[in-house]
């Protein structure tokens, strides 16, 4: 499942992030920033107009995130 | 670099490196007080701190305060900077002796991988373990000893917004360097590390803090969310448009009461004319703007330092974006409303160049306030106070409509931009939205004062010298013996005037206003008293309107005037924006856009209201 299709306020865990491109920068800061395999992940705000930008609790960090930035990172949501 | 014996070479350089908001600045503020530099790196716009500071055994220590980054793998020309200077490849900037890596102990899951990473750098490190208050607050407990050999450095607890917060760090970066701590393989998943390390050495009872979920619930919601930004603007519009006025006022008497003394200790002659005319007025007409500035800069800081700005960013950005702008860019076009220059100097908080670039383009679009007497003056003397649908009134309704065009045309132009550009490349939010703070008193003085001395320095020396050439041009050559018109009409400005009239006069502009334009460049309310000049109004600026109206109510026709509101919503009619265009893109080539495109949108807009109004009127 994907990032921005998780629903708002479901736990999920870090599968993978999937790069757009041959050289996609933002798939490799999404990294950096601790979206890696296993990392718990949740949904805990989105933005007032067509639920845009999301806002990603990963880790003890906040990140507001676009829908198709959010769209990299696969989740798994938590049982 | 030369090797010189001289202190300032041997004294000890450390450079401060950590992630956006881990509390580097405060820390830097708490090292080095007052003793700070900030300029540019050579050849970009990215902001240098520097400043000294006393080690506890008198010795001097140099501190860097290098730009926020998350990764060495660098995304912006900031992050870019920090690896260059921590790699020693900055032209003229030495590598330095030590890093102090500063973290926010309540957010080491984030903040320990680039501590790792910077591993790989050779440097001697020491971990400063900040906000150790606000992660007690929370009951998070870290073993340092445990941290300090996990991590192969040197660990010190930091409270930057504490008095003595930092002497444990000074203690320790006076003793011996310690030894660089070891590189990391290659291929080393720096993640899983920093994972092990968490449970090896910190105990987290909750991820979130209780307060930041609470003000988040209401401070994002898309209702109540939006309700609350929009007090908070309210407020800061309050406090620019009406605190800063009596403050304004105050400084608006003592520059013209200097005028008057030095009006009667000079006898009447050129020296006179050019202190009184030139170099005061001058100055006058920045000061006078210093108050607001300082009232927009102060709200800034506040919104800023307590975390709420990313916030105003993370509500705003759908709706930027669909003028391709981002949600970062709301800031510096609100500064905007008060005047472009803080606006375009704010734009600094946007990482993304290219974004920053079209929000620097725009920001000028915005109805400063300098515009407001222009407006008062044309819509005082040709709009009737009559009332629309019983409730609101004709004149406040133009008012309100030349501000929404300012708006809609900003939005339209980046809009535009975007669209000419075609490119494909996708500019990433990933705004990180940190813990909530209180701000802290220092730290807000500290910006205050940087911010006020840039626009003093920079826009004071531009404004003065550019008064200086206008009030030349007003004054030479003086009128013949015997003239029967104002002096200005045969002064330099007065023939640029009357040339100018061929290029304006398809948009209803007679010669006085002409004339007027010229010296309405140094700043544009400068128009009106200028007008006043032309028309022969011995009058101080204060009354100068309430003279004018009559007459130019008598010779103008309202085609004339639509056309002149139209222009003042476009104009790029203010140089020292231009100037400071040109000195945060560090390109001639930017400000020469701005200015042709803002002139071909004003004089677009002049001709259609001047050739529409004159047919129906």
């Amino acid at each position: 499942m994907q990032l921005c299709d998780l629903p708002y306020g479901q736990a999920a865990v870090v599968e993978s992030v999937r790069e757009q491109g041959p050289t996609d920068n933002i798939a490799i800061r999404l990294r950096d920033l601790g979206f890696v395999a296993g990392e718990p992940v949740r949904v805990v705000a989105r933005g007032p107009i067509g639920a845009d930008p999301l806002l990603i609790q990963i880790g003890f960090t906040r990140f507001a995130l676009r829908r198709n930035e959010a769209a990299r990172v696969l989740v798994k949501p938590a049982a | 670099m030369n090797m010189s014996a001289s202190p300032q070479n041997t004294a000890r350089r450390v450079a401060l490196v950590g992630n956006p908001n881990c509390g580097k600045t405060a820390l830097f503020n708490l090292l080095t007080g007052s003793h700070q530099k900030v300029a540019n790196y050579a050849g970009v716009t990215v902001e240098r701190k520097e400043g000294r500071c006393l080690l506890p055994s008198q010795r001097a220590l140099q501190v860097l305060d290098l730009p926020g980054a998350y990764s060495l793998a660098a995304t912006s020309l900031d992050e870019a900077i920090t690896r260059d200077v921590c790699l020693g490849k900055v032209a003229g900037e030495a590598k330095p002796d030590l890093i102090i890596c500063v973290v926010d102990a309540t957010n080491l899951r984030l903040h320990l991988r680039f501590v790792l990473e910077l591993r790989q750098l050779g440097l001697p490190m020491i971990l400063a373990l900040n906000m150790g208050d606000a992660a007690a607050r929370r009951g998070i407990r870290i073993d340092v000893p445990q941290l300090q050999r996990a991590l192969d450095m040197p660990v010190v607890e930091t409270i930057a917004v504490r008095r003595n917060g930092a002497d444990t760090l000074l203690a320790a970066l006076d003793g011996l360097l310690p030894p660089e701590p070891q590189a990391l393989p290659a291929d080393a998943d720096l993640h899983a590390r920093v994972r092990q390390i968490l449970a090896d050495c910190v105990a987290i009872p909750r991820r979130t803090a209780v307060i930041d979920d609470a003000l988040d619930r209401w401070a994002l919601h898309p209702v109540w969310g939006l309700v609350i930004l929009a007090t908070v603007m309210f407020f800061m519009f309050q406090a620019v448009f009406s605190w800063a006025a009596p403050v304004m006022d105050l400084i608006k008497s003592l520059v013209e009461s200097l005028g008057q003394a030095v009006f009667t200790l000079l006898p009447e002659g050129l020296l006179r004319s050019l202190l009184i005319e030139g170099v005061i007025a001058g100055a006058g007409s920045v000061l006078v703007f210093l108050p607001q500035i300082l009232f927009l800069f102060l709200f800034i800081l506040v919104l800023e330092e307590s975390g709420y700005l990313p916030r105003a960013a993370f509500l705003l950005d759908r709706l930027m974006v669909g003028a391709g702008l981002t949600g970062r860019s709301f800031i510096p076009l609100l500064s905007g409303f008060a005047c472009a220059i803080p606006g375009i100097m704010a734009t600094r908080t946007i990482q993304d160049e290219r974004d920053r670039l079209v929000t620097i383009l725009v920001t000028p679009l915005m109805t400063c306030s300098a515009r407001l007497p222009v407006y008062a003056l044309l819509i005082g003397a040709f709009i009737p106070a009559q009332p629309v649908l019983g409730l609101f009134n004709l004149q406040g309704l133009v008012l309100f409509a030349l501000y929404v065009a300012g708006v809609a045309s900003a939005l339209l132009v980046a809009w535009v931009m975007k669209y000419l550009r075609r490119e494909r490349v996708e500019h990433a939010l990933l705004l990180e939205l940190p813990s909530y703070r209180l701000p802290n008193p220092r730290d807000i003085a500290i910006g205050l004062w940087e911010r006020a001395s840039i626009f003093l320095r920079r826009v004071g020396t531009i404004i003065l010298s550019l008064t200086v050439l206008l009030w030349f041009l007003s004054s030479f050559p003086a009128p013949p013996p015997g003239a029967l018109q104002p002096a200005i009409d045969y002064s330099l400005a007065g023939r640029i005037g009357h040339a100018l009239q061929y290029v304006f006069a398809p948009l209803g502009f007679n010669w006085q206003i002409c004339i007027a334009l010229v010296p309405g460049l140094a700043a544009r309310e400068v128009a009106v008293s200028a007008l006043a000049t032309v028309y022969a109004l011995s009058a101080t600026s204060e009354d100068a309107a309430a003279q004018l109206v009559p007459l130019i109510t008598a010779q103008w026709s309202v085609a004339t005037a639509l056309s002149l509101l139209a222009w003042y919503v476009f104009a790029p009619q203010c140089l020292s924006t231009l100037a400071v265009i040109r000195r945060e893109t560090n390109s001639w080539k930017t400000m020469a856009a701005a200015t042709v495109y803002l002139f071909a949108l004003a004089y677009a807009a002049s001709f259609i209201t001047y050739q529409i109004a004159s047919r129906l009127l």
